[in-house]
Parts: C-alpha cells; sequence; structure tokens
C-alpha cells in the first residue's frame, strides 16, 4: 500500500482569517483503498483543511492535486464531479425527507423521455438503488418511508456515510463521524469506515478519540498550527506518541 | 423505535453484512395509517362535521346545490392564492404581499384594458397577461430581496405589501377602477360550464391540480421541501437555494396576478381597499391544513381543506342565524388547535422541546438536529 500515489494531496495550503492562520502551509495526502486519520488538537487546523479540500473553502494559497492532475475544488459540486464527498458534523440531512430522497437530494434520477425533463423523476429506481446502497454498507435503517428526522442518532449516521459512500468512488471524509454517537453505533461506523476502504475509497477519518483513531487508520497525519507536523503508520505508532505529537512535545516526519 | 432504548437485535455490536438487509423495512407504517396521521386528513374529518351540523340546523338552505355552488366560488380565488402560499410556507417562509399585489395587478390590467378599449377577448386576454406578469414581477422581487439580500420574508412581503398597495392607490388616485371589459365579467366572473360550474371554480381546480403536481410529483416540489427541511444540507448538495426561492416567490406573485385579474372579473372593480386581509386569511388556511410554518411539511390538499373551514362557517352562521362575527372567532381558534397539533407532532418527532419561536432565521439549519440523542445505547 505504501508505494501507491495518493489519489489526493495537498502541497502548503495556507489559509487566514484576518490575522488568524488557520492553516500556515499544510500539506496532506491520501492513498486509494487507505483510511488516514487526520488528528489534531482544536484549532490545528483539521475542519479547515477538510473544508479546502471538500470545495467548501478558498485557501489563499498551495495546491491540490487529485490523481496527478493539479485541481481547482472551488465548490461542493466540483468535489462530487471529482469524486469525493464529506459526511459533515451535523449530518447535513434534510429530516423532513426519507433516506432515498436524502440519499439522491440535488442529485434525483429522472424519468426518461419527455417527464424527465417536466421535472419528473423516477422514484422506482431510486429506492431501488438506495436500497442496495444501504444493503452494501450493513447500515441499519429503519424504514425507507419515514422522515429521517424521526430516526435515531446512529441511523442517521449511517445514512448520512451510505450516502457519501454511494457517491463517492474515490473520497470520502469524515468530520468526527463518532462524536454524538453511542458505543454500539460507534462500533457500525467505525466497521463501514473499514468496509468503504475494502472498496477501494480513500477514507479520511477526523476524530479526538486516539482509540477509535488506533483501531480503524493505516495511517496517521497529525496537524498542529495549520501545518502537518507528523505522519505515523498505525501499526508502528501509539496513542501517546500521537498525543505528543499534537501537543507539540515531539514532532517528526515519518512513513 | 423509541428514544433510549434500541432493540436488541438491530444493535449487534459488529455488525454482519446481512444486517441491513435485517433492518430494512419497506412498508412500516401502513397507507391508511400514513392517511389517518396526516394533519390535512384530520382537518377533512372536522370540515365534515361542520358541514353535517349545519346540514341538520338548516337542512334547505344549507344543504342544497346553489348554496354549495356559492361557497365553491367564494373560496376559488382563495384557494389559487393558498397554491402559491403552500408552496412559500414549505420552504419556512412567508408571503404578507399577496393580497397588494392582487390589487396592484389588478389596477394594472384594468387601465391597460381601458386604454386598448373594447369589450372583447383581445382585450380581456392582454389584461389577464398583464397582470399576470404584474404579479409575477412582484413576486420575483420578494425572491430576489429575500434570497440574495439575505432579508427576512417577513420584513420583505410586509415591505411589498405597503409598496403594492400604495402604487395602487397613487396610479388610481384611491378611487376603485369600475370599467372592465363585459365579456370578462360575463364569461369568467360569472360564467359557468355545464350550467352549473362556476368557471372562476374551474380556474381555480386547475391550478390546484398543477399545483400538487408539482409539489408531489417534480423535482421541483421536491426541492422546496428540501429547502424548508434543511437550507444548508440543500445547499451542500449542489441544490441552487436561491433561485428556488426566488423561484417559489415569483410563483406565489404570479398567482395573485392571476386572482387580481379573476377578482376584477368576479366583482367588476379593483377592490383596492378589498383585499387588506387576504394574507391572513389564505395563511391561516394553508396553516390549518397542515402546513408547517417552520418548513419542510404541507400539502395542497390540506390548503383547499383549510380554505374550506372559514367559507363553510361564514355562510353557515348566515344561515342559521348566527352573527356572522362568530366565524373569526371560530377559525381563529381552529387555527391556534391546528398549529398547537403541529408543534406537538413536531416535538415528539424531534424528541427535543417544542419551539416557541415562529419564522426562524433562514441561516440556520436544522432545529431539530440538535438536541436528538446523544444517546450511548
Amino acid at each position: 500500500m505504501t508505494d501507491t500515489k495518493p489519489v489526493l494531496e495537498a502541497r502548503g495550503l495556507t489559509r487566514r482569517f484576518g490575522s488568524v492562520t488557520a492553516l500556515d502551509g499544510a500539506d496532506f495526502d491520501v492513498r486509494p483503498g487507505e483510511v488516514v486519520a487526520l488528528i489534531g488538537d482544536n484549532g490545528a487546523g483539521k475542519s479547515t483543511l477538510v473544508k479546502a479540500l471538500s470545495g467548501n473553502l478558498e485557501v489563499d494559497s498551495g495546491q491540490v492535486i487529485f490523481k496527478d492532475v493539479v485541481r481547482v475544488i472551488d465548490s461542493p459540486t466540483t468535489a462530487s464531479a471529482l469524486g469525493i464527498e464529506t459526511v459533515y458534523q451535523d449530518l447535513a440531512l434534510a429530516p423532513h425527507l426519507d433516506p432515498v430522497q436524502n440519499m439522491f437530494l440535488g442529485r434525483e434520477t429522472m424519468r426518461p423521455g419527455l417527464a424527465g425533463h417536466l421535472g419528473f423523476m423516477d422514484n422506482r429506481s431510486m429506492r431501488k438503488e438506495a436500497r442496495s446502497a444501504f444493503d452494501k454498507l450493513g447500515a441499519t435503517v429503519r424504514s425507507l418511508d419515514a422522515p429521517v428526522g424521526s430516526m435515531s442518532g446512529g441511523q442517521r449516521q449511517a445514512i448520512a456515510i451510505a450516502r457519501a459512500v454511494h457517491w463517492a468512488n474515490e473520497v470520502v471524509f469524515l468530520d468526527e463521524p463518532t462524536a454524538a454517537l453511542g458505543v454500539r453505533q460507534t462500533a457500525n461506523v467505525l466497521e463501514t469506515i473499514r468496509r468503504v476502504a475494502s472498496h477501494g475509497v480513500a477514507v479520511v477519518f477526523i476524530s479526538h478519540s486516539m482509540p477509535h483513531v488506533m483501531e480503524v487508520s493505516d495511517r496517521v497525519q497529525v496537524l498542529r498550527m495549520g501545518k502537518r507536523v507528523a505522519t505515523y503508520r498505525t501499526e508502528d505508532t501509539t496513542m501517546e506518541e500521537l498525543v505528543a505529537a499534537m501537543t507539540g512535545a515531539t514532532g517528526q516526519v515519518a512513513a | 423505535m423509541s428514544t433510549t432504548t434500541p432493540s436488541p437485535q438491530t444493535e449487534a455490536p459488529t455488525p454482519s453484512t446481512q444486517q441491513g438487509v435485517t433492518g430494512l423495512t419497506d412498508s412500516s407504517t401502513p397507507l391508511y395509517q400514513r392517511v389517518i396521521r396526516m394533519q390535512a386528513f384530520q382537518i377533512l374529518l372536522v370540515l365534515i362535521v361542520i358541514i353535517a351540523v349545519f346540514a341538520t340546523l338548516a337542512p334547505h338552505n344549507f344543504a342544497n346545490l346553489s348554496n354549495a355552488r356559492q361557497i365553491v366560488q367564494n373560496a376559488s380565488i382563495l384557494a389559487i392564492l393558498g397554491v402559491g402560499m403552500t408552496f412559500v410556507i414549505i420552504t419556512s417562509g412567508i408571503d404578507l404581499s399577496i393580497g397588494s399585489v392582487m390589487v396592484f395587478s389588478g389596477v394594472i390590467a384594468a387601465k391597460l384594458m381601458i386604454a386598448l378599449g373594447g369589450d372583447g377577448w383581445g382585450t380581456a386576454f392582454l389584461g389577464i397577461g398583464a397582470s399576470v406578469l404584474t404579479g409575477l414581477a412582484w413576486g420575483m422581487l420578494n425572491g430576489f430581496l429575500i434570497a440574495k439580500a439575505k432579508i427576512p420574508p417577513l420584513i420583505v412581503t410586509l415591505g411589498t405589501l405597503g409598496m403594492a398597495l400604495g402604487l395602487a392607490q397613487i396610479l388610481t388616485h384611491g378611487v376603485d377602477i369600475r370599467t372592465v371589459p363585459q365579456v370578462m365579467q360575463d364569461e369568467i366572473g360569472y360564467g359557468n360550464v355545464f350550467g352549473q360550474v362556476p368557471v372562476l371554480s374551474i380556474i381555480a381546480l386547475v391550478v390546484i391540480a398543477l399545483g400538487m403536481v408539482l409539489l408531489h410529483g417534480t423535482r421541483f416540489g421536491r426541492y422546496t421541501y428540501a429547502v424548508g427541511s434543511n437550507e444548508e444540507s440543500a445547499r451542500r448538495v449542489g441544490v441552487r437555494v436561491d433561485a428556488h426561492l426566488i423561484k417559489i416567490y415569483a410563483l406565489s406573485g404570479l398567482l395573485a396576478g392571476l386572482a387580481g385579474v379573476l377578482s376584477l372579473a368576479q366583482f367588476g372593480t379593483t377592490a383596492i381597499a378589498g383585499q387588506t386581509q387576504t394574507n391572513l386569511n389564505v395563511i391561516a388556511a394553508v396553516v390549518i391544513g397542515g402546513t408547517s410554518l417552520f418548513g419542510g411539511v404541507g400539502t395542497i390538499f390540506g390548503t383547499v381543506v383549510g380554505l374550506f373551514i372559514p367559507a363553510v362557517l361564514q355562510n353557515g352562521f348566515v344561515i342559521v342565524g348566527i352573527q356572522p362575527f362568530w366565524q373569526q372567532v371560530a377559525v381563529g381558534a381552529v387555527l391556534i388547535a391546528a398549529v398547537y397539533v403541529d408543534q406537538v407532532r413536531r416535538a415528539s418527532a424531534a424528541r427535543g422541546r417544542p419551539t416557541r419561536s415562529l419564522f426562524r432565521s433562514r441561516s440556520r439549519t436544522t432545529p431539530e438536529e440538535g438536541s436528538s440523542e446523544g444517546d450511548a445505547a
């Protein structure tokens, strides 16, 4: 896996908000089929980096390289077109819509011919496709007809992840996907992450939870004060080492 | 599934690939149950009870065809406005300007038709076109100010309410125009098809049917719910929220323009002072019909039912000899009850406390998300 080329790479990304430097020449890379954990203390620039790579934020300088080509990812739509999807901390589902409608929101399958041009959707095929997507992930979805707002946090998380994974064939960003979950749902999500990576998709996993990071990731990249200060292979590191790198007690570049 | 007790079989710590299959249920709630739970259906029952009571009290005067025809005709113009308002309220917006836009569009149409002269269809059609386009223009102005300038819909449409009415009065010097092409009054305003069915009601029925198809069948409708449900999530998946909101308010304005010219045809006057309560009556009907002021929920069918409650009450009170002013009291009570039911429903759906803030700010994401379940199984 180590000799695979990165599918997505950031070089020297810089972004300032007034006098605050959120990203200060940050580097990042993720390879196909691997899970990279992105860690760092509050304000280290994790969320800013993810926003920049998912088209939600412009950077002042630096390059984003997607599959060997320098790209400007200036909107979520651009990112989606490249096969990059993001699961946000707040999930960003429409609570009154059902899981199928959420999965296809903004990307509805239209009916063929004139009906499609008039704006009529092919609900049956969307439902079928959504069902197989949920099944593929082993996602526990209570009902395909109920509004997602009536479902539990774990179920909504599953739906949000399934949606991202369904559309992402290259990279998925998961921003704190386990933050609001209980023990069992967390296990579910971690299992899902491994399964997604095994399909060849690159997964970027942002978390504050060191045990989750150790459990699920292949590599760990540590951000501190807007820079990548260290990269570890998960099997070669320890939680103590990661925490030390996050807080600035040590700093090295490995792997 | 209730809040805190996850059922044991779906919560195995290590899920197998098959788990999703067992978790999926296709028709977890039978259709009839979902219909019964619809607020529109419950309000339909209320309407039927009201009709039954009046029919018992005044079997000859209330329950006859010409009275039913009267009620339907009176509700027709409001129904056209209600279709637009349903779309607007589903996006968690509001449009207070419809009554004034009606008046303004009617004035423009009347002025144009006078300038053109003649009592024929040519003049009438140009008048109708002018009225609809004028309404559309006001609607687009509303939409632009709401979506692009980010001014709350309540304020924008309160502003255009005043502006449209004021301009209508300036154009007419405050005196109603009573010159309307004869053909328009005869064929549209008082016209019937099949002998008994008012043309106005047929037009309303067509608008309602088109509105239902648009809202419940098309992607445009889906996006309407999505924008009202969680604007931010719609934006993130690439729905052009601003453009959609402009279209929604444009639709409301366009229908107000249509309503304006129909009112002109029905009453033969621009009725400048006659629409001050129209916006509130339409909003009340939409809300009584189960459309949530918080967005994301609503049906055109509910709105139509919601319109008939005030209409039937008004008519029935007059017929049974109760002071018709009681209608306002009764409708007010029904309105409050309807919103209370909606609150309870939303609270139980979100398992949080009911929120009391109407007209939430557009920038906030789902009110439901926050409070629900940080449950550690």
